[in-house]
């Protein structure tokens, strides 16, 4: 049974006119990965703020364990924060900085001693408690504000788009690390990006923000594998969206072509968004698919060929390993499980925080 | 080639400003009136008159010193904590001051301190006792404070505004106090702001002779006074520069502590 740990209840903030963040709601439950995610703006990073104890909201209040937390300050709350820009202490050292929040807490020296050695330990950095902070490069500092967190034993750490300067390697060698601090600390993770891919691969749950609203909240897999709606169908990996037309339950026609399908419930020649993932759309000979199609486009991105193709009106983008070069003639199929339905908008009100980047 | 043209009046400059006088106060320091090699001039920092002329203008500029950082430092806390609409004005007015003549400004404390001046006809009408501060130390000093107290602000101020806002939440965040914070976080890193304060109160209130002149009443006498009536009245330059150069000792002394603080230059405000 999961148990949860912190509660937002109706939360809305404003900076001046902007309202960052609306009515807004989220549960975290003990021990979990929860990922914000969304593009810069969408109230992100003040949710975690609020969290943190940073922003105070409008209205609406902060639970933690059942207790109301949101007058309480910062210092007073078992929450940690990785800052994006690690904001470590430039005139102590590597290990005072570790220690700074351990020694407030009154350890002893000898504690306070082991727990450094730990942290560092933790995030492969044993021997550099002497360094200074400006010697060392932007992966190691993060790495330092990360310790410097953790050695602290937090209920929840909050980490704000903390891997954002960090190069590809380093970046997922530090989301292995994130997720196994996570089972081996037993530590809540509150972790803002606005990177998808970073969000795929660490969370227990996904939750999908933008203009201040919540999305879509789900596993990684049901917000990749169904978006609700364009903008998180948009905003996770690439995506061709389609307008279509639901014929019947299981029938939908996108470019005058029939597609079968396997959502239900939509009613009938009710016009919907179509969703189907470019790597999901099979290339073959021209007349032996659903649709025929000219190759109008290729560029070799690394694992694959990432291509364009003219067909039915639309240009589509496909991923394939295998290239076709531009001007061929091919056909396209997908197979109904790929088939993503979405909702169209209904009112102008919807419609604004679909597309309100 | 042609860069080393462009600093050409730069080094002229230099060259007359700089290091001309100084040769010739090199020169007039360690000669005498018939032009004989001589250190008297020097020494002569330890006859009493002068050694207390120095020891009077080392304390007071340590007391004035001392008061406007215990002004400075708060006061540059509450201007970055403010919000930035209002700081730019409250900034400006601190600053304004700097903008009148210093003459006019020194003389202004006269006015506002002599014994028929402002304050005292205030204190009357109020039914209290007089105070005679003027031509008192404490008159020079709340002169100095007042003149030089803006360039102890600013330097502060700088250093404050350079200090990363995560940096003062993540300690809070780590459980930190106001005081804490304070302690461990906001005041070492404005040490260099704060050393380059010390200096540009220090030096100018150890050398000033116009402060201790006005609000001094000509009767107390600081190095500054000493020197500059060897330079006009006694026309002893021989005496005036062997003093000038004991004195810039000092300047240097302090100056080169106080870059130790400021190893980056960061808190440098020229």
């Amino acid at each position: 049974m999961k148990t949860s740990l912190i509660e937002l209840k109706n939360i809305t903030k404003a900076f001046e006119d902007n309202v960052v963040l609306d009515d807004f709601s989220l549960t975290v439950n003990q021990n979990e990965f929860i990922t914000l995610l969304g593009p810069s703006g969408c109230g992100k990073t003040t949710t975690l703020r609020i969290v943190g104890g940073f922003e105070s909201p409008d209205s609406g209040r902060v639970f933690f364990e059942g207790k109301d937390i949101t007058d309480v300050p910062p210092n007073k709350r078992h929450i940690n924060t990785v800052f994006q820009k690690y904001a470590l202490f430039p005139h102590m050292n590597v290990g005072q900085n570790i220690a700074f929040g351990l020694e407030i807490s009154g350890k002893s020296d000898a504690y306070i001693k082991d727990k450094v050695r730990y942290g560092l330990k933790l995030v492969n950095l044993e021997g550099f408690q002497n360094r200074k902070i400006e010697s060392l490069s932007g992966g190691q500092q993060q790495r330092v504000a990360m310790a410097r967190a953790i050695v602290n034993e937090p209920k929840v750490l909050l980490l704000d788009e903390p891997l954002g300067a960090l190069d590809l390697k380093l970046r997922q060698d530090m989301e292995y690390e994130l997720i196994r601090m996570k089972n081996e600390l037993g530590i809540t993770f509150i972790y803002v990006t606005h990177d998808q891919e970073e969000a795929l691969t660490m969370s227990d749950k996904v939750v999908v923000m933008n203009g201040g609203y919540i999305q879509q909240m789900g596993t990684p897999e049901e917000i990749y594998n169904e978006p609700e709606n364009a903008f998180v169908a948009d905003f996770i990996g690439d995506s061709n969206i389609i307008d279509g037309i639901m014929m019947e339950d299981r029938v939908v026609k996108i470019c005058d072509t029939i597609f079968p399908c396997v959502d239900e419930g939509f009613g009938t020649k009710k016009p919907v968004d179509v969703v189907i993932r470019p790597e999901d759309l099979i290339i073959g000979k021209p007349g032996q698919g659903q649709m025929d199609g000219e190759v109008i486009h290729n560029v070799f991105i690394g694992v694959h060929y990432e291509m364009e193709i003219l067909a039915g009106g639309f240009e589509w983008l496909v991923q394939n390993t295998v290239s076709y070069p531009v001007g061929a003639k091919v056909s396209m199929s997908v197979i109904p499980e790929n088939i993503q339905i979405m909702h169209k908008p209904q009112t102008k009100e919807e419609e604004a925080i679909d597309t309100d980047v | 080639m042609y860069r080393k043209l462009m600093a050409t009046p730069y080094l002229f400059w230099v060259l007359c400003g700089t290091i001309i006088p100084l040769c010739m106060i090199m020169y007039y320091g360690f000669t005498d009136r018939t032009g004989n090699f001589t250190v008297s001039n020097v020494l002569a920092i330890f006859q009493p008159v002068h050694a207390q002329a120095l020891g009077l203008a080392l304390l007071l500029a340590f007391v004035s010193t001392l008061i406007c950082l215990l002004l400075a430092f708060p006061l540059a806390l509450i201007l970055k904590g403010s919000s930035w609409g209002r700081k730019g004005f409250i900034v400006f007015i601190f600053i304004l001051p700097m903008w009148m003549n210093f003459l006019l400004r020194t003389m202004a404390w006269q006015v506002i301190l002599e014994k028929g001046g402002i304050f005292n006809t205030l204190l009357t009408t109020l039914h209290l006792p007089t105070l005679d501060i003027i031509n008192t130390p404490a008159a020079i000093v709340l002169g100095m404070v007042y003149d030089f107290l803006p360039f102890m602000v600013l330097p502060i101020y700088n250093t404050l505004m350079k200090i990363d806002d995560n940096v003062i939440e993540a300690a809070y965040d780590l459980g930190a106090t106001k005081g804490k914070v304070l302690k461990d976080i906001l005041l070492p890193l404005s040490v260099p702001g704060i050393a380059s304060g010390i200096t540009m109160v220090f030096v100018p209130s150890l050398t000033t002779f116009v402060i201790s002149n006005i609000l001094g009443g000509g009767k107390i006498y600081l190095i500054g006074n000493i020197i500059e009536q060897e330079f006009t009245t006694s026309a002893n330059w021989n005496l005036g520069s062997g003093l000038s150069l004991v004195m810039m000792v000092f300047i240097v002394i302090s100056m080169g502590a106080m870059s130790k603080l400021d190893k980056s230059g960061e808190g440098n405000f020229i």
